[in-house]
């Protein structure tokens, strides 16, 4: 019986939202003044918000509970891109990292370059490809054109 | 009434005329077609990512252009659902039965010749009701007082969050979380920082361009990321002059397109109903009065021409309750309000008379963009189908680099990408457990407004919740919420066909286009 409540998608959902509704309401009622509904302190709105979501919560939680599990529902899609996922995560990550201390031109290549490795039918060869082109369109365009404040070229931070 | 409405129409089509008002309409409605077209790419993640590239001009511009891409996606959406059978862009997906049927019939070509015809028609009414709708509401707006606007915001954010597609109860949870999510950073009466985690580049709040790009870049590439096949082009070989219908085929599809843009014009007026809902009711009412309702979905016209123009007449008439009252009714109209913000305009009924230019130039623009798309779809419509042809897998890296350095160049400052990683991975989450992003944004735009308006209504009136009841306009603003709730829980109890339709529907939008309102 519980283990069965356990492979719907909308437990997790209600679970998550009253979680996340409680650590709303309990954070602004410990650490915000809450005043009076006349003079409102800074707590009172996001105490309103968070009780708010607690309930929405519980009754997400309440209808997933009553209703019939549809037998083909998983929890994570049926096809997992862990690789995907990753480098689409990675590709801005590698932006920041290579720009803080490479400059744009860089940071533009390995943002470009990390994502696109995320498709699985791309190969290295391709994504470098691709990585090129948007470097020297991103670098003319955000650099001579836009003026962004953004080196194009830098070493160290 | 009429004739100081049509002179300040004058006024704004000199605004509109000026030669880079024009450029930047023209670039706005060139891209948003380019992104309608794409499947993959909707006109949320695209407004999101010009966001930041519009800072630089002057806030007329700015508009026009965001504006144009909202508008022009519409007209590439639909070649994507007639050619491809792909709801790329949800408000066409219910184009997709019938048109897609014609399409293997051969008639593919005069279906987009319809379509363009439908949404320019569509599109021409809804600006109608803009202009002689507007200057009566922001004058019954003015009068407003801080709990009435309080009680028109909490009608908006509810409509907005139950109607939008998905789940009711998870579209009210969306939006509780874009509250809260607008509450972080210092509090404007006590400057005490909230939600910050003690990091002090959060006193300013959640960057609106880091939050939009990573609930409707990155959580949407995640979510499509190997799963959008290279699309069946065999029938996409579409020219010039297939696009003229047979007379007996427009003969069909006039009545049809009137119909679709009354229900369209009907569905602006609704707070929270966008397109997508307005074409679905044109697709039910088309079906209902039609005297071969069994056909429908073998290829009728007139499932192609009332949805299309419905959609046009909805996506103009979407921007009165925004322009005028500063409530948007979706995620895109929340995205332009930001983008208002950002250029430091105020949004409100008081718009209308503090920049007359942004008001007026913007709905001479909507003509002005309407006729340059008829003019780029009609003889350009080859070189559309072929974007079409574009795969997935160049497209999403692109528009990651695109995405960190728009998020960048918002304040230059790498902890905003970074933001934006976290946000888009929390979004990807939420998708998986089926919440609705948009809601989110909705919520986010109008929350700090909100909370502002709730603690000057409650200060007025001595802490008495009741005033929501005593003063009459927003006891008809929270009585209207509640109705809609009401309606909202029978139809779910008493209609589980309806519930169903709509729930297989989604379910096919989503594979295509999850982030998409």
């Amino acid at each position: 019986m519980f283990a069965e409540q356990l492979k719907k998608r909308d437990v997790y959902a209600g679970v998550l939202m009253t979680l996340l509704g409680a650590a709303i309401s309990l954070n602004s009622y410990a650490n915000y003044r809450l005043g009076t509904l006349t003079q409102m302190g800074p707590g009172m709105f996001p105490l309103m918000l968070g009780v708010a979501m607690t309930l929405v919560g519980m009754l997400i939680l309440g209808n997933a509970i009553v209703a019939e599990r549809d037998p083909d529902e998983t929890i994570l899609p049926a096809q997992r891109e862990w690789r995907g996922w990753a480098c689409i995560l990675a590709g801005p990550i590698a932006f920041i990292v290579l720009g803080q201390y490479f400059g744009l031109a860089a940071a533009t290549f390995g943002c470009v370059f990390v994502a696109a490795l995320g498709e699985r039918s791309s190969s290295v060869k391709e994504a470098a490809i691709l990585a090129a082109i948007i470097t020297v369109v991103g670098c003319v365009v955000f650099s001579l054109v836009l003026k962004l404040s953004f080196p194009l070229v830098r070493w160290g931070v | 009434m009429i004739q100081s409405a049509l002179s300040d129409l004058w006024f704004g089509f000199g605004v509109a005329l000026e030669p880079h008002n024009i450029m930047w309409c023209f670039i706005g409605v060139l891209i948003g077609n380019m992104v309608g077209v794409l499947p993959g790419m909707g006109p949320l993640a695209t407004i999101s990512i010009l966001l930041p590239l519009t800072f630089g001009i002057k806030p007329v511009g700015a508009i026009l252009m965001l504006a144009g891409v909202f508008y022009g996606a519409q007209y590439g959406g639909a070649i994507c659902s007639i050619l491809l059978n792909l709801p790329c862009h949800p408000p066409h997906a219910v184009t997709c039965l019938d048109g897609f049927p014609l399409t293997k019939q051969g008639r593919g070509g005069a279906a987009l010749g319809i379509t363009v015809i439908a949404s320019f028609i569509g599109a021409s009414w809804g600006i109608t009701e803009m202009i002689f709708l507007s200057p009566v509401l922001v004058k019954v707006a003015l009068e407003f007082g801080p709990s009435e606007i309080c009680a028109l915001m909490f009608l908006g954010l509810l409509a907005g969050s139950t109607l939008a597609r998905g789940s009711p109860l998870k579209g009210i949870a969306m939006t509780l979380l874009g509250l809260t999510l607008g509450i972080v950073g210092s509090d404007l009466d006590t400057g005490m920082p909230r939600f910050t985690a003690g990091l002090p580049n959060l006193l300013d709040g959640i960057e609106i361009v880091g939050l939009a790009l990573g609930l409707f870049g990155i959580a949407e590439f995640m979510k499509s990321v190997n799963q959008i096949t290279a699309v069946n082009t065999s029938y996409t070989r579409v020219g010039l002059r297939d696009l003229k219908p047979t007379r007996e085929e427009l003969r069909r599809a006039w009545p049809a397109m009137f119909r679709g843009t009354l229900v369209g014009s009907l569905c602006a007026l609704i707070p929270g109903t966008g397109p997508t809902i307005a074409s679905f009711i044109a697709y039910a009412t088309e079906k209902k009065i039609s005297k071969t309702p069994e056909k429908f979905g073998t290829g009728m016209i007139e499932g192609v021409a009332s949805p299309e123009a419905s959609t046009h007449s909805s996506v103009q008439g979407d921007f009165i309750p925004t322009m005028s009252l500063g409530i948007p009714g979706d995620a895109v109209m929340a995205l332009i309000l930001g983008a208002l913000m950002i250029q430091g305009v105020v949004p409100g009924p008081q718009l209308i008379r503090t920049h007359p230019d942004i008001f007026w130039g913007l709905i001479a623009s909507f003509w002005i963009g309407n006729i340059m798309l008829v003019l780029l779809n009609v003889p350009m419509i080859g070189i559309w189908v072929k974007l079409l042809a574009i795969p997935y897998k160049y497209l999403y890296p692109s528009a990651m680099f695109f995405l960190c350095i728009g998020v960048y160049s918002t304040n230059n400052d790498m902890f905003q990408v970074g933001e934006t990683v976290v946000i888009g991975l929390v979004g990807y989450i939420l998708l998986l457990l089926d919440f609705h992003p948009a809601p989110i944004l909705l919520g986010f735009v109008l929350g700090p407004r909100f909370e502002e308006n709730f603690r000057r209504a409650m200060m007025i009136e001595r802490g008495d919740l009741t005033v929501f009841l005593r003063h009459p306009i927003s006891l008809v603003f929270v009585s209207l919420a509640f109705s809609l709730v009401a309606t909202q829980i029978y139809l779910r109890l008493r209609k589980p066909k309806v519930a169903a339709a709509e729930k297989a529907l989604n379910a096919r939008i989503d594979a295509v286009a999850p982030a998409e309102p």
